[in-house]
């Protein structure tokens, strides 16, 4: 935010990093500290491949079995064969990915159109607009819920994918941050230009903002799929486990007659899975994403 | 002006002078027109998703709706009344505001330590700044089911490390304050590195002459953090515990999942565990009973609560600076 009207006082010593004010230094506890709470981020997932990689009867052991098994392959392969689970997890799997990709790909565009007229095009009640959009963040629609599963029964939609695609094609954060990107680099020279050439408003969005918006709608788009793929309670109450999205389906897992830990954890395990490879992939443009989110106007 | 005179005066006009007439006219137009209609997908799907349905939960809570009939009939405020004398209904009030705060406070105070740790001058910046975000980008299905079985009572990791300073197989889910920690646990787990990165992007936006004057004042590192950092945190703060409160107030997916064999959402089979929400679902999808009024009811009785701890915490929160600074 404000790292260019810090670089004068910054001592030359440290002239490559980032000019941010620094309480202290890192000394060798702030790295034993940080160690500590990476240890306690990864176990449970680590905990998640061991116990997915053995049978119940390691699940039982005591002391636990701390290193991962042979038997993975084996639960997969359990986990996907429909006589011995509850719950159809290919199915599942590709529900996911069919949702989690239609939100994806609208939010980003309905945010990027929304973000851009709000941050260059003039209209009455723009600011007053933007301010809606931004108090919608802390209406708890969640609660809603009976309603909205009575307009889904209307719809036809109770047990279809569109019940759990439509409510989330835009978000309030999404318009958020592709106000505050376009509003910041964007220039206006650019959209006139574009509007001499003749050029109407949508062409404007689609030749000059859309290329424009590359880098924050990835990030948007990252953290949209992590959001929608890990949806559970609205997708538990209208698709329920004949149709289910991958959280239900896991759940499902979960409440079988027998208590098969081994099937539970693979199941969990599979279904992060996709979004570790993401996370390992793209981390860095998602933490920077969130703490962009957070600087707020 | 003249323009659009000459088009409407002569209909025989060259027909490239009245190409640019109407041109001029439809720019006119898309750059009067054509804001809201980009804007107003965001409105028409908050509408018919998020605030109509909010709305109709109003009316719908006054009704003996079930969902095999709907023709309901107007009840008044028999489903609040009946709310009112629900010890369940108090019951998961209870469970939800404990559980809210054993998971919330500590999850910010954790945060806040973490973000003044990874302010320092850190090498391989951005691997801690993933580690600390790593549980975010787990489900809350996961969070759930894993830390179930870590928190079992005869062979689950916690209980096994516990045992090394002398604590014995704890039935984390059977108790009512144990089945709240677990809880509380899994919660700061998955959201104190969230928080964390928050609360740190809004750190590196302080401005180095505040510590400066600070250090000139003779003030240490903790003098610093609570005269400079706390009160220019103080919006970011403000905005972690709202955000917290709404959140952890509609929590659901960990309780519900805390006891995998049962999931009717009754929260344990004392319900000492069972969330509002949990009521709500209870009532309205998980047991046989679809009492969609009284789950409406149960909804906006939530709502109202959500609003009123808001407006407490931004009160509280926001003495921050008039105390501090």
């Amino acid at each position: 935010m404000s790292t260019v009207a810090q670089q004068a006082p910054a001592p030359p010593r440290r002239k490559k990093r980032k000019a941010s004010r620094r309480i202290g230094s890192a000394g060798p506890v702030t790295y034993i500290i940080l160690g500590l709470v990476l240890l306690i981020s990864i176990f449970p997932l680590y905990w998640s491949l061991v116990v997915a990689s053995h049978d119940n009867s390691a699940v039982a052991a005591y002391p636990p079995v701390l290193t991962p098994g042979s038997q993975l392959w084996h639960n997969i392969s359990r986990l996907f064969n429909s006589g011995e689970v509850n719950v159809d997890f290919w199915k599942a799997l590709i529900n996911s990915a069919i949702v989690a990709s239609t939100v994806t790909v609208a939010v980003v565009f309905f945010s990027s159109l929304a973000g851009f007229a709000f941050a260059k095009l003039h209209f009455r009640g723009r600011n007053a607009l933007f301010l809606l959009v931004i108090a919608t963040i802390l209406v708890p629609v969640q609660l809603g819920v009976i309603p909205l599963y009575i307009e889904m029964v209307h719809f036809g939609w109770v047990n279809h994918l569109q019940a759990v695609i439509a409510p989330n094609l835009v978000t309030a954060f999404g318009v958020f941050l592709m106000r505050q990107y376009i509003a910041q680099s964007v220039p206006d020279e650019l959209i006139d230009a574009a509007k001499v050439d003749g050029c109407y408003t949508l062409g404007v969005f689609w030749h000059v903002v859309l290329p424009a918006v590359r880098p924050v709608a990835a990030v948007l788009g990252l953290l949209t799929f992590m959001t929608t793929w890990n949806d559970f309670f609205w997708p538990l109450v209208v698709l329920g486990p004949r149709n289910p999205t991958v959280q239900v389906a896991t759940s499902t897992l979960a409440s079988g007659y027998v208590q098969d830990y081994a099937l539970v954890l693979t199941g969990t395990f599979v279904s992060i899975l996709p979004l570790l490879i993401v996370f390992l992939v793209l981390g860095r443009q998602i933490v920077s994403g969130i703490m962009k989110g957070a600087v707020k106007g | 002006m003249s323009e659009r005179t000459a088009v409407q005066s002569s209909v025989g006009a060259a027909p490239a002078r009245r190409r640019i007439g109407v041109r001029g006219r439809l720019h006119r137009v898309d750059a009067k027109a054509s804001p809201y209609l980009y804007i107003a997908p965001f409105f028409l799907l908050f509408l018919v998703f998020g605030l109509f349905p909010l709305g109709y939960t109003a009316w719908v809570s006054m009704t003996d709706r079930t969902l095999l009939d709907p023709h309901a009939h107007f009840v008044g405020l028999a489903n609040y009344s009946a709310l009112l004398h629900d010890s369940y209904f108090w019951n998961a009030v209870e469970n939800t505001l404990g559980i809210w705060v054993i998971a919330t406070i500590p999850q910010l105070l954790i945060a806040l330590g973490l973000a003044t740790l990874l302010n320092t001058g850190l090498h391989a910046r951005t691997f801690f700044r993933m580690g600390v975000l790593l549980p975010q980008v787990t489900s809350l299905v996961a969070v759930a089911l894993i830390f179930t079985q870590l928190f079992s009572r005869d062979y689950g990791f916690i209980n096994y490390m516990l045992h090394f300073v002398g604590i014995h197989k704890v039935d984390w889910e059977a108790g009512r304050l144990s089945s709240w920690i677990a809880l509380s646990v899994m919660v700061t787990w998955r959201w104190a590195g969230y928080n964390a990165l928050i609360y740190l992007a809004a750190m590196q936006g302080i401005p180095d002459e505040l510590y400066e004057a600070a250090a000139i004042d003779g003030a240490g590192a903790w003098k610093q953090f609570i005269h400079v950092t706390i009160p220019q945190l103080r919006n970011t703060i403000i905005f972690t515990v709202i955000i917290s409160t709404i959140g952890g107030l509609q929590l659901f997916t960990e309780p519900y999942l805390f006891q995998p064999l049962k999931q009717g959402g009754t929260g344990g089979s004392a319900r000492q565990y069972q969330t509002v929400v949990m009521y709500l679902y209870e009532k309205g999808f998980g047991s046989t009973q679809f009492k969609f009024g009284y789950a409406a009811a149960i909804g906006w009785s939530l709502f109202l609560l959500i609003a009123v701890i808001s407006a407490v915490n931004l009160f509280i929160v926001r003495r921050i600076r008039t105390s501090e600074a």
